[in-house]
């Protein structure tokens, strides 16, 4: 299977391939969003920026984003990713891990040495794949509280 | 967090069993590689098999084989099999609202913890845990 699978930067014609992927888990239906993204990392080349699709016999079946994002609250250049997704059907083939192995390529070669992202803790499935290529918890921690009655 | 003894022996066993799942290990071949008792192994293994994770082979050349899932089992299921990972805030009843809603806002954050501590055991499968221990001894062997 995975000799047939071609990971490829994302072209304008993914579009509705993506946001398809997107909306396979619990994701909310967010067109704009993902015009923005394509915007921002397709049609212009965007340097520090990638967005990979994975591809069997011409039908996209994954895609990856991410960018290298420097110094937000004090972080020296690391690589994020943030946007993740795998047709359910394509799973537990090693699509994720050939995806998420080139994006991290792809971000060493813009110099970053740390890849680093942010999962829902709900999210199981996608906080094991993340563990399983090896990420742990970081230095960074998420806090967050409803402002609507502070 | 501090596990139970119970919790840490069975992550041992089933770890070392999941290593190579062909393989049978008797208690006693498991408690030697740990450096632990056999006879509170022999229990722990005994939950192991009512769970299905292990199962007990008998007769000569006996002993215990992993038989669960390896990519699908997670530390924390694991050791559920043993305790609940709740924080115990052991307060007493309080006299008044002050002492009420200080308790509440301790146990508040000992739900936080235990939440963090689940999101990290149940995300990682016996597949990554030994794929990283079997990282480690290599990076081992060549420091």
């Amino acid at each position: 299977m995975t000799t047939q699978l071609t990971i490829r930067n994302a072209l304008p014609s993914d579009f509705d391939a993506v946001v398809a992927l997107d909306l396979v888990g619990d994701s909310d239906d967010k067109p704009a969003y993902w015009r923005g993204i394509f915007d921002r990392y397709v049609t212009t080349d965007q340097t520090g920026g990638f967005f990979l699709v994975a591809e069997i016999s011409g039908e996209v079946i994954g895609f990856i984003v991410g960018e290298v994002r420097a110094w937000e609250f004090g972080s020296p250049p690391c690589g994020w990713v943030f946007a993740l997704s795998v047709a359910p059907k394509s799973r537990e083939m090693g699509v994720g891990e050939l995806m998420f192995k080139e994006i991290c390529r792809y971000l060493k070669q813009a110099g970053v040495t740390t890849v680093r992202t942010m999962v829902d803790r709900k999210n199981k499935l996608t906080l094991s794949f993340f563990r399983s290529q090896g990420l742990r918890t970081g230095r960074y921690i998420e806090l967050e509280k409803p402002i609507d009655n502070s | 967090m501090k596990l139970h003894k119970a919790s840490l022996f069975a992550l041992y066993a089933v770890l070392e069993l999941a290593s190579d799942p062909e393989r049978q290990l008797s208690a006693t071949d498991i408690a030697d590689s740990y450096g632990i008792s056999t006879h509170h192994l022999a229990k722990v293994l005994r939950t192991l098999v009512r769970s299905g994770l292990v199962q007990a082979v008998r007769g000569a050349g006996g002993g215990y084989r992993f038989t669960g899932v390896t990519n699908r089992t997670t530390l924390l299921d694991v050791i559920e099999l043993f305790e609940t990972l709740d924080a115990e805030l052991d307060a007493p009843s309080p006299k008044g609202q002050a002492g009420e809603a200080v308790i509440e806002e301790l146990q508040s954050i000992a739900r936080e913890i235990d939440d963090l501590t689940k999101a990290v055991l149940d995300t990682i499968t016996l597949e990554t845990a030994l794929s990283s221990s079997r990282l480690r001894t290599r990076l081992a062997g060549q420091a």
